[in-house]
């Protein structure tokens, strides 16, 4: 199908695309247009406006200050292979080889990801796993929402229709630790079934810290608080941590569609889970 | 606002229209540009069809507006061979190894495969079968598209070489 007709605009500028925001009415905000393209031509959403962000130069750096600011425009590629992602959030570019294909890629934004907030969606999980903050502006204000409390309900962040996500503020890990992404998909870079992305730090063999997050398996990617409850503090032990998830995994509510069943997302979870911790358990103790 | 002008360098040559701003880059190469070459399968960026590169990038051109593509270079399918006819190293070995068959997928899979092998040729088949993960082939006819790939890249390595 084609898209419905829509006003098309192209700010140069974050006040002129804030100032659009806030005059025009029914609009959507196109960035890499990965996933807004496809709702077009589907007409999912019938927008009376259109503003394309893509020129708007300052929402697309990277930088580190302790930080690593990410511009919301940045690509995917760009992500994949940046210096500063690299010696700072590896898993990242990890997770990022998940993400669609390199045709995709290629246009796709971290903005764009979250914005979307499919509930198999890599980034998102991501900047769960490192608390990030976002930073979202209006004509009127600036303000920072924690990554904790960005998803409301399927495919709906927390944003007002005149905001604009224009950065990512992730804090790494201290070193030493470990970390693991694993997914599976029925092909290369289709939608994730489950995924789980996991960062670890061992002391004398105890699991000191941990963080968990999951993906496609409920309505909006999340930390797995619960799972990493039961495993902080305890001994590192993998025979061991296949039981202690075993209580966590019962309590998900896992989608359960005619596709994929719940209990078939449920065990290809509980077997991601027990692999991402063994692979954050030992780029641990490597480094 | 909703229709605009637009301009760009279509395999190096000018092409310029009035387009609606609704219209993807993949119907303003078909219809405007006469480019038929660019097939849209599914339009929604599933397929991979209609792949084009759009300032060295290979891109669904559904996924893309024409009016975004305003002032880009672009290659369509029938950019890939050299302006005398002579095929492309990827061409030569799609024909060689039987790597079409109803032929929608091709331009998709060799706009994507001289994208992914330009940039760099050394590749081995797990690249490339992943490379190609985004290209549907309704025949099925992956294996001789994988060989004609293997074939193009190490002919590209050469030339490079």
């Amino acid at each position: 199908m084609k898209a419905s007709a829509f006003s098309y605009h192209k700010p140069i500028s974050l006040e002129d695309a804030l100032s659009l925001l806030e005059s025009e009415e029914e609009v959507k905000i196109l960035a890499g247009g990965q996933s807004l393209m496809p709702m077009l031509n589907m007409r999912f959403v019938q927008p009376e406006a259109v503003i394309d962000v893509n020129e708007i130069e300052e929402l697309a750096t990277i930088s580190f200050n302790g930080n690593v600011e990410i511009g919301a425009l940045t690509r995917q590629k760009t992500l994949g292979t940046h210096s500063i992602i690299k010696q700072h959030l590896p898993i990242m570019q990890e997770a990022l080889k998940w993400v669609g294909h390199f045709q995709t890629q290629s246009r796709g934004t971290i903005g764009g990801s979250l914005c979307h907030l499919d509930p198999a969606s890599e980034l998102p999980m991501i900047a769960l796993l490192y608390d990030a903050e976002l930073e979202v502006a209006s004509k009127s204000a600036t303000r920072i929402i924690p990554m904790k409390e960005w998803a409301l309900a399927y495919m709906m962040p927390s944003i007002a229709p005149e905001e604009l996500l224009t950065k990512i503020l992730i804090k790494p890990w201290s070193v030493p630790y470990g970390y693991g992404f694993q997914e599976f998909a029925r092909r290369h870079g289709d939608f994730a079934i489950a995924a789980v992305g996991c960062l670890l730090k061992l002391q004398d063999g105890v699991i000191s810290d941990i963080a968990i997050s999951i993906g496609g398996v409920e309505d909006v990617p999340r930390r797995f608080i619960e799972c990493e409850d039961v495993l902080r503090g305890s001994k590192y032990d993998i025979e061991e941590v296949k039981k202690q998830i075993i209580g966590p995994l019962d309590q998900i509510n896992y989608i359960d569609d005619s596709l994929v069943t719940g209990s078939y997302r449920q065990k290809l979870l509980k077997g991601l889970l027990v692999r991402s911790i063994e692979q954050a358990a030992s780029r641990a103790n490597s480094l | 606002m909703q229709e605009q002008d637009v301009r760009m360098h279509v395999n190096g040559k000018q092409v310029s229209g009035k387009v609606e701003t609704r219209t993807h880059l993949g119907d303003f190469l078909r219809q405007a540009a006469g480019l038929t070459g660019t097939h849209l399968g599914c339009e929604h960026g599933v397929c991979g069809a209609c792949t084009v590169i759009v300032d060295g990038d290979a891109v669904r051109s559904c996924l893309m507006l024409a009016v975004q593509a305003d002032n880009c270079e672009v290659i369509t399918i029938e950019g890939i061979a050299q302006e005398d006819g002579s095929l492309h190293p990827l061409q030569e070995a799609f024909r060689n190894n039987h790597a079409l068959q109803c032929g929608f997928c091709t331009a998709g899979m060799i706009t994507s495969l001289y994208a992914f092998l330009t940039e760099n040729p050394e590749r081995n088949e797990e690249e490339i079968r992943e490379a190609i993960s985004g290209n549907i082939c309704r025949c099925t006819g992956y294996q001789g598209i994988v060989l004609a790939a293997k074939e193009a890249a190490s002919k590209m390595a050469k030339d490079r070489n």
